[in-house]
């Protein structure tokens, strides 16, 4: 396996769905590849620090507002009737 | 078996159920489904439209179009995915108006395959994001993902930080799977090259190197 052959299927083997042949081959690559095994190292972190951080957290007192404005426009729509909004 | 684990965001015949209820004129199972899914929605607009007022206005806007077009919702596919989608688009709408000197769509962007491939290829620190306090690495992880384009970024959030599945993604983006996964590639290596300006390890001091 190239290092252009393992960035094409690093989507695949870090969302865990490459055949067991092909991850063979790009972990036998990853043990002797240096770079490559950074770019996999470091990208997986990355996807790890998003998805821990989740900056945008939704305050409760601003939820409980959207919702109870929400559900108001429901009703007002169900009562103007059934129409594309 | 994955490296990376999936959230999971409620069982599928529950959620079928509330719509199912919903559809019947059942409110309060609909507000159940904005309970649900309004966290969701807010994060994923705010990634989109980087405006914290706008998001608020795509979480309603999007839920009130859920709610006046559920009869038009198939059950074969996960009301999540019909929702995000909806939401998507208007967070992409948001995003047009802010900014009418540039298109904004899915669409844009297609350059040559070279353009994220890794140039830097320096290792991080062991555990980079304690470099930080916490508002410093929310500033570093907001600029940066403000960086990609718009249709990049979407996919990273929606795949990554929301954790759709790949045909999820491609369901609520209207996209193929090939082009979702392209495009997560590219979002990927993209972000980690940038946070890498952050994340590197020091030259000195650092015994590896």
């Amino acid at each position: 396996m190239k290092c252009s052959d393992f960035l094409q299927e690093l989507t695949n083997y870090l969302d865990g769905v490459l055949d067991e042949n092909t991850k063979i081959e790009l972990e036998n690559h990853l043990s002797w590849c240096h770079n490559c095994y950074v770019v996999c190292d470091t990208t997986k972190k990355t996807i790890q620090i998003y998805r821990d951080s989740l900056p945008y957290e939704l305050p409760d007192d601003l939820r409980t507002r959207l919702r109870s404005a929400i559900m108001t426009k429901c009703q007002q729509q169900k009562k103007r009737g059934p129409q594309s909004v | 078996m994955s490296a990376i684990e999936n959230k999971l965001v409620g069982p599928v015949s529950e959620e079928l159920a509330l719509v199912q209820a919903a559809k019947r004129g059942d409110d309060s199972a609909f507000e159940e489904l904005v309970r649900r899914y309004d966290r969701n929605v807010f994060r994923i607009a705010q990634h989109i439209t980087q405006n914290r007022e706008d998001a608020e206005d795509v979480v309603q806007e999007a839920f009130l179009k859920a709610y006046g077009n559920l009869a038009q919702f198939q059950e074969q596919s996960k009301f999540y995915t019909w929702l995000v989608r909806i939401a998507v688009n208007e967070a992409l709408m948001k995003l047009r108006r802010r900014r009418p000197e540039r298109t904004v769509s899915l669409d844009e962007e297609i350059k040559t395959e070279d353009d994220s491939l890794p140039r830097e290829i320096a290792d991080w620190s062991p555990n980079p994001e304690q470099q930080y306090n916490q508002s410093e690495l929310r500033e570093i992880l907001s600029k940066t993902i403000q960086g990609l384009p718009p249709g990049f970024r979407t996919v990273f959030v929606l795949r990554d930080v929301e954790g759709l599945s790949t045909e999820e993604t491609a369901a609520a983006l209207e996209l193929s799977v090939p082009a979702v996964k392209s495009r997560l590639l590219r979002a990927r290596l993209q972000l980690r090259e940038r946070l890498g300006r952050y994340f590197q390890k020091r030259e000195s001091g650092d015994g590896n190197q």
